[in-house]
């Protein structure tokens, strides 16, 4: 383990919480604000990701990773949450198509695009939400044809973090026989990239509507396996993003609760310190207790995966369906405690406020999690 | 393979659709109980359980229909032991 006084911040890698919370206390949240008004994280910030080795750490060493475990990955996701919620976004994406490529690519595949993800020389995004299908991924209409020895991808792709910016999209589109996977590279003939800007949070994670024209594929576009088994590409891909997601949310939970903390501890009413005041004491106790509760939860769903346990995914709904309710709960509340300073942009609560409302309707919207959890619940209790 | 993996498979199944009278030769797919979820934790369970790693070209409906074909799937994959 890593200490703070062991590190420079300006050259340090990131390789566990501790580094990871230092890099975002010095790169990531005392600008998250401003990116959040610029909608959109700097060039000169993903580079420094890229220095400190943040992209794909989890990737085994012949990949060019760190061999990170996913545990610890989950922690470094949360400190990056904390600082910025469009920051972890990006890593979120990266992470789901790097793993990806990893777990289902072919020894080509893997050889051609695993080390640059790792690098961050290439950045990736993870294309399954259309304007017709969100949670519901049986709706999507983007669809590819099999023609002359490779493929041919036409559709529309909306919502796409990190759209704006990726070389590499992972396109999910419908076969003949089912949904596969597809590695598109950004600049093949026939992707147009469209900006989306001012959606309601995470407003800086370069979100772009991708449309594919008559994108013309080479046969190792496909990614993993065809028939009855490509599904689980997108439920494998989308556990681990949901894994990335609830992990930033426990770090938006820690984030306002230690800008509560801090305005509760110097602000007065009455001659009071609001720290001071029952009410408020009830609601920064409830962020410690979820707080932990959720890290918790996120852990064991990691511990799981390090170990190839298939309790992981349905550990994994669990934690991100709490810590995300959480996370709007307590972003609210910390607006509430900061009153009408709370909803100004001279405090970091109104974005974490935004911000958490995304984390529950991203990979996968609360409802859907209730349905699959209730599911889950039938067949081990009822 | 041996009854005991077949037994394990059954288990894993059972343990998931306790409602269910699931016998070794049995489809699981005619009976409707697979989704890309399961078929994830279906193939997680085999990898993790028999140590082994199950690649592209084994990932075939047909190898997972029955705890049968799941069991000579993992026959074929489990390095011969001396």
């Amino acid at each position: 383990m890593t200490t703070l006084a062991e590190i420079a911040p300006d050259t340090l890698q990131v390789t566990d919480r501790t580094s990871a919370r230092a890099f975002v206390d010095t790169h990531i949240a005392p600008y998250a604000d401003a990116y959040d008004r610029q909608g959109r994280v700097p060039e000169e910030l993903l580079e420094r990701m890229t220095a400190a080795g943040l992209w794909a750490p989890f990737l085994p060493r012949e990949a060019g990773g760190a061999g990170m475990d996913l545990v610890t990955l989950g922690e470094v996701h949360e400190e990056v949450g904390r600082g910025c919620s469009s920051v972890r976004s990006l890593l979120t994406v990266h992470t789901m198509v790097s793993w990806a490529v990893q777990r289902w690519g072919s020894p080509a595949q893997r050889e051609r695009w695993a080390p640059a993800l790792s690098r961050g020389d290439v950045l990736a995004a993870f294309c399954l939400s259309e304007p017709g299908a969100g949670s519901d991924a049986s709706g999507i209409a983007t669809n590819v044809v099999a023609r002359n020895g490779g493929w041919t991808l036409n559709g529309v792709k909306k919502w796409i973090t990190n759209g704006q910016r990726a070389d590499l999209f992972l396109v999910f589109a419908r076969t003949a026989t089912s949904i596969g996977a597809f590695l598109v590279p950004r600049n093949t003939p026939g992707v147009e990239v469209t900006p989306i800007e001012d959606m309601l949070g995470t407003r800086a994670s370069l979100i772009a509507e991708v449309s594919f024209r008559d994108v013309a594929l080479g046969p190792d576009a496909l990614l993993g396996p065809s028939g009855f088994t490509a599904g689980m590409v997108l439920t494998g891909t989308l556990d681990l993003g949901r894994y990335s997601v609830a992990t930033g949310s426990v770090g938006i939970i820690q984030a306002a609760l230690e800008a509560c903390a801090a305005y509760a501890s110097r602000r007065t009413v009455g001659g009071s310190l609001l720290k001071d005041l029952p009410l408020i004491q009830a609601k920064l106790s409830d962020m410690v207790t979820d707080a932990r509760a959720a890290r918790l939860l996120v852990a064991e769903a990691g511990r799981l995966k390090d170990a190839g346990e298939a309790s992981t995914i349905m550990a994994t709904w669990v934690a991100k369906y709490f810590a995300s309710t959480a996370a709007a709960r307590h972003a609210s509340e910390a607006v509430q405690i900061h009153g009408a300073n709370g909803c100004s942009p001279d405090y970091p609560v109104a974005r974490l406020y935004r911000d958490a409302k995304v984390m529950e309707i991203i990979e996968g919207s609360n409802e859907i999690q209730r349905i699959t959890i209730a599911g889950q619940a039938e067949r081990e209790i009822i | 393979m041996s009854d005991n993996t077949k037994d394990q498979i059954l288990d894993f199944v059972r343990a998931r659709y306790p409602q269910a009278d699931i016998d070794e030769s049995q489809d699981i797919f005619a009976l409707g109980f697979v989704n890309s979820l399961f078929a994830m934790e279906l193939v997680m369970f085999i990898e993790k359980t028999f140590d082994i790693t199950i690649p592209n070209d084994e990932l075939k409906i047909d190898n997972f229909r029955t705890a049968n074909t799941m069991a000579e799937l993992v026959g074929r994959l489990t390095p011969a032991r001396v």
